[in-house]
């Protein structure tokens, strides 16, 4: 498209025009990826070539300039050729502005990182458009402090928002900052409330991200607030949104240099204070004097029982409870929490006699000292318990996590302990000696300790995918399995059988008896969360159990009335509760006892496909659905769908 | 394959109390019987007879305080004792009496053990610590007149003196003395000038226990940290660290080096005896038998190699007699 420039007026509203249908049609792409970096060559250098751009764009009627600028956001180059390019657009035309300071940012969340970049950049760069940055950072602010927002949009929707407030505040020059720094406080501390309070760690990290570095900014003198969370890649590039590498940037780069000047210039005085004068000079250690060896005929005894001192454990259960209810001697305390599982675990009548109140004493230990591991160390030690003695200890442990005055982290405790209890119990030679147990099926390790949602939602995904794949070669399979042996592995009786209910049905009772210390549908969400996945894992474990279908009636119940919630971490656990039902209960029991419950919850996973605002709701959802097909199809009888 | 560590070839009991101190007097011809002397806690020096392996006599000078050094002056008749009542003692023993002949007043409360050195027939000098923080002063015996108090200069902050050493290169040359020091230093002082020749941080804890090789002017230095320090006198009678020797557990209470300079043995609280060789530090065994922290070691001085025997006396109120490593000339 070349102009004439004759020094004539030329109308440049037809080209607008044409621009905007084109753009509009969905053809941005094709004709500004060649348009844009021409013009913005051209409007380096010339100024006349800069005012024909911004007639060209004022004169795209209003229906068609969202398309446009979108276009012209995701081409140009840079933040410097976008405000060549668009000059003050934003201020002059309201679409413009509705569109870049609202609709770009808040509406949508599809773009990349780099649109931010030139639509906050193109803000920043005129003093006539620097007032919208900071009504912009106001409403972003807003939108990520507000609860309501937080819970019901997307984790790639609030990554946006994190992004778009994190260059803003990078663009943001001081005397701007000093104007609303009352107002980026106090949102700050709203919006951080809200984030912590959310069960899914990526949101928490968001808000603890941009929190930091709201108050850095704000916070020049005295210390800025810090959290701690794991740096990976995601948190890097956020962390990197802050500084601005482009020249014209407005974040000042001297304050820095000093600052760095002085660090680099601190650990070298320290340095020079260490050397103490009075340390002499190591000689050379002389192995030359080798003529007359004498030495070489004395030879060494064996010195391999040599080894560090350490105070030994008790040798007894009774002592170990003695020692750690007790003992002031913190280093036998130590050798005994070491000591503690390998003792019960070879001592299992010991154990017997004693297990109630060794499994309290175990929930109500506190670190002394500090020892490495001690919290792996006394899971281990009460999963030893627990499998040891089952009822009476599930039984314990099960009414205590209902009871007052126990920490949260003290009742997630108890989860975990049934969880692993229960999953070394149902799969048989798996002592707990091996951290991991070789499950004859997928051969996913469940390392104690860490998050097992995530960890058990891979080993359902796996159940899944290999029943999934079981019709299509049932076939093949039964070719094979006619004509060649197969591989005994080696079996046991499954112990977790006789004891499945007794982990699972006092869990499920109290859950809507609120206590004053602690409310399971209210505030501790997050418990709440951590039981229904807990239920869901007990109920995958407790396949080929007797009680497996009163258990799995008795979760879609409890998955019913919770199926509203509005945690999104709670919705993907009662997903996984319903997986766990249809992969543990046999098809006919299902089908037979359950028809009603089958029905509603299908209805419902319907539902969470379409709305669900959380990617894995819908996915859960979607494979639970699907799950459900295959079970129509297992069993041809009759089954109005 | 290398053997087990051997067991001890007898273990004396009947101290009915931790054993500070040991010393062998077994260098007399037949028909002297191998005596060994051993101080406790209790107060008692024993006298035990190494051929009935009992006690003989037990000497009671220090009122029940804890005796934590004995040394014979010249033959077994003779008996230097220091306890913590504050006293050194001087015993004639001779044709079965045990009597107290002399004593000193040290007017020190400290754990430091006396170091003696025979300068000339009859004349001996002892050091001690004495009644100031950091003193260390030097005695003629029999005379118990003063030769000199070594004082560090001010400010610099050596603490307690721990361990003493007297020496001297031959018969007639000036005595020297080094002396460990609670901050980890060992000083190297003249005798006859008063002043120190040479200070060598050995250590970052107190120096426990040190012992030094008149031959090759090297010494050696245990702490309550994890290492040894192996350091070295120069010509020019500068100290100089020749080596450290790191360790399995933390804490020596004594080193003695054999006679023959062959081999050395720490007491360790990890109630371990080290038996390293002397000119490399070459680990050679760890003797494991009592159970309870090591306080002392000792050499005998058999004039018959093959008899040579160590002693180790320890908290857990047992002394073990070992022979090792002597069948060779």
């Amino acid at each position: 498209v070349c102009f004439t420039l004759g020094g004539s007026d030329c109308s440049i509203s037809f080209v607008s025009h044409v621009l905007g249908k084109v753009c509009v049609r969905g053809r941005q792409k094709e004709m500004l990826s060649v348009l844009v970096p021409g013009l913005a060559e051209l409007s380096r250098a010339d100024c006349i070539w800069q005012r024909m751009c911004w007639r060209l764009l004022e004169c795209v009627p209003e229906r068609w300039m969202e398309a446009v600028l979108l276009g012209f956001l995701q081409t140009a180059p840079g933040a410097d050729d976008l405000s060549r390019l668009l000059g003050n657009l934003v201020v002059k035309n309201k679409k413009a502005q509705f569109v870049l300071t609202q609709k770009v940012l808040l509406l949508q969340y599809c773009h990349k990182t780099a649109v931010l970049q030139n639509l906050l950049g193109y803000l920043s760069l005129d003093p006539l458009r620097r007032p919208l940055l900071v009504t912009v950072l106001q409403e972003l602010l807003e939108t990520w402090g507000s609860s309501s927002a937080m819970r019901h949009s997307p984790l790639e929707q609030q990554q946006y928002i994190s992004k778009a407030i994190l260059i803003c505040l990078s663009h943001l020059k001081e005397p701007e900052i000093e104007s609303c720094r009352q107002e980026l406080l106090t949102s700050m501390m709203e919006g951080v409330k809200c984030h912590l309070d959310s069960n899914l760690p990526r949101i928490r990290r968001l808000g603890m991200i941009v929190a930091e570095s709201i108050s850095v900014k704000i916070n020049t003198e005295g210390p800025a607030l810090k959290f701690q969370y794991e740096e990976d890649d995601e948190v890097r590039e956020l962390k990197s949104l802050l500084v601005q590498t482009t020249p014209c940037s407005a974040v000042p780069s001297l304050p820095d240099e000093e600052e760095n000047e002085e660090a680099a210039g601190l650990p070298s005085a320290s340095d020079s204070d260490q050397k103490s004068p009075t340390a002499a000079p190591l000689l050379p250690a002389e192995d030359s004097d080798s003529e007359l060896d004498s030495d070489d005929d004395l030879i060494p005894y064996d010195m391999s029982e040599d080894k560090e001192l350490g105070t030994k454990a008790p040798l007894y259960l009774r002592d170990c409870m003695e020692v750690l209810t007790g003992c002031e001697d913190v280093d036998k305390w130590e050798a005994t929490v070491k000591a503690l599982e390998s003792l019960i675990r070879k001592n299992p009548a010991a154990t017997r006699e004693v297990s109630v109140e060794l499994a309290k004493i175990l929930l109500h230990l506190e670190e002394k000292s500090c020892v490495e591991g001690f919290v792996e160390l006394r899971q281990r030690a009460q999963v030893a318990v627990l499998t040891t003695d089952p009822i009476p200890v599930a039984q314990y442990l099960t009414s205590q996590f209902y009871s007052l005055n126990y920490s949260l982290r003290q009742r997630v405790d108890i989860l975990d302990v049934l969880v692993l209890a229960a999953q070394e119990l149902s799969y048989p030679n798996s002592h707990g000696k091996t951290k991991h147990s070789v499950a004859p099926k997928p051969g996913i390790q469940l390392l104690p300790g860490s998050d097992s949602s995530k960890d058990w939602r891979r080993i359902v995904d796996e159940r899944i995918k290999s029943k999934t794949r079981r019709i299509a070669t049932l076939v093949s399979r039964l070719c094979v399995s006619l004509g060649q042996a197969q591989v005994e592995l080696p079996s046991g009786p499954n112990e977790f059988n006789s004891v499945a209910g007794h982990f699972f049905f006092p869990l499920i009772q109290h859950f809507d008896r609120p206590l004053t210390t602690f409310d399971l549908l209210g505030e501790d969400h997050f418990v709440l969360g951590r039981l229904v996945h807990t239920l869901a894992v007990l109920m995958y474990l407790a396949v080929n159990t007797l009680a497996v279908t009163a258990m799995g009636k008795a979760l879609l119940e409890f998955v019913w009335t919770l199926r509203f919630h509005t945690d999104s971490y709670v919705r993907q656990g009662l997903l996984s509760c319903v997986s766990s039902v249809l992969l543990s209960v046999p098809a006919e029991h299902l089908l037979e006892d359950m028809t009603e419950e089958l029905l509603e919850t299908q209805s419902w996973l319907g539902d969470v496909v379409e709305k669900d605002p959380d990617g894995d709701c819908r996915r859960l959802a979607l494979q639970n659905l699907l799950l459900m097909e295959n079970l129509k199809k297992k069993l041809p009888l009759s089954l109005p769908s | 394959m290398a053997l087990p560590p051997p067991d001890p070839q007898f273990v004396l009991r009947g101290t009915s109390a931790a054993v500070h101190t040991l010393h062998f007097s077994c260098g007399g011809q037949e028909p002297d019987i191998p005596i060994l002397f051993s101080g406790s806690e209790n107060g008692f020096i024993h006298v035990w007879n190494l051929k009935t392996r009992r006690v003989d006599t037990a000497l009671d000078g220090h009122g029940r305080n804890s005796v934590y050094c004995v040394e014979t002056m010249g033959s077994k008749d003779r008996l230097l004792s220091q306890g913590r009542d504050q006293r050194i003692c001087l015993w004639d023993l001779a044709e079965g009496r045990m009597s107290v002949t002399d004593s000193v007043f040290t007017e020190n409360v400290g754990f430091c053990r006396c170091a003696l050195l025979k300068v000339a027939q009859g004349r001996w000098l002892m050091a001690m610590a004495s009644k100031a923080l950091e003193e260390v002063q030097v005695l003629e015996l029999p005379s118990k007149t003063s030769v000199c108090t070594l004082k560090p200069e001010v400010g610099a902050k050596l603490g307690m003196p721990m361990c003493l050493k007297l020496w001297q290169l031959s018969c007639g040359s000036q005595p020297l003395l080094l002396a460990g020091y609670e901050d980890g230093s060992v000083v190297l002082w003249n005798l006859s000038m008063g002043k120190a020749l040479s200070q060598l941080v050995c250590h970052q804890e107190p120096v426990m226990s040190l012992d030094f090789d008149l031959e090759k002017t090297k010494g050696i230095s245990g702490s309550s940290e994890k290492v040894l320090s192996i350091w070295s006198l120069n010509e020019q009678q500068h100290l100089q660290v020749y080596r450290t020797h790191k360790l399995v557990n933390a804490g020596i209470s004594d080193i003695t080096i054999r006679p023959d300079k062959k081999i050395l043995a720490t007491a360790g609280w990890d109630h371990r005896i080290r038996i390293f060789g002397w000119k490399k530090m070459k680990p050679l065994a760890v003797l494991d038998y009592h159970t309870a922290t090591v306080h002392c070691v000792s050499f005998s001085d058999h004039s018959q190699p093959s008899e040579r025997l160590l002693a180790a006396g320890s908290k857990d109120h047992r002394i073990s007699i070992w022979s090792i490593y002597n069948t060779q000339t």
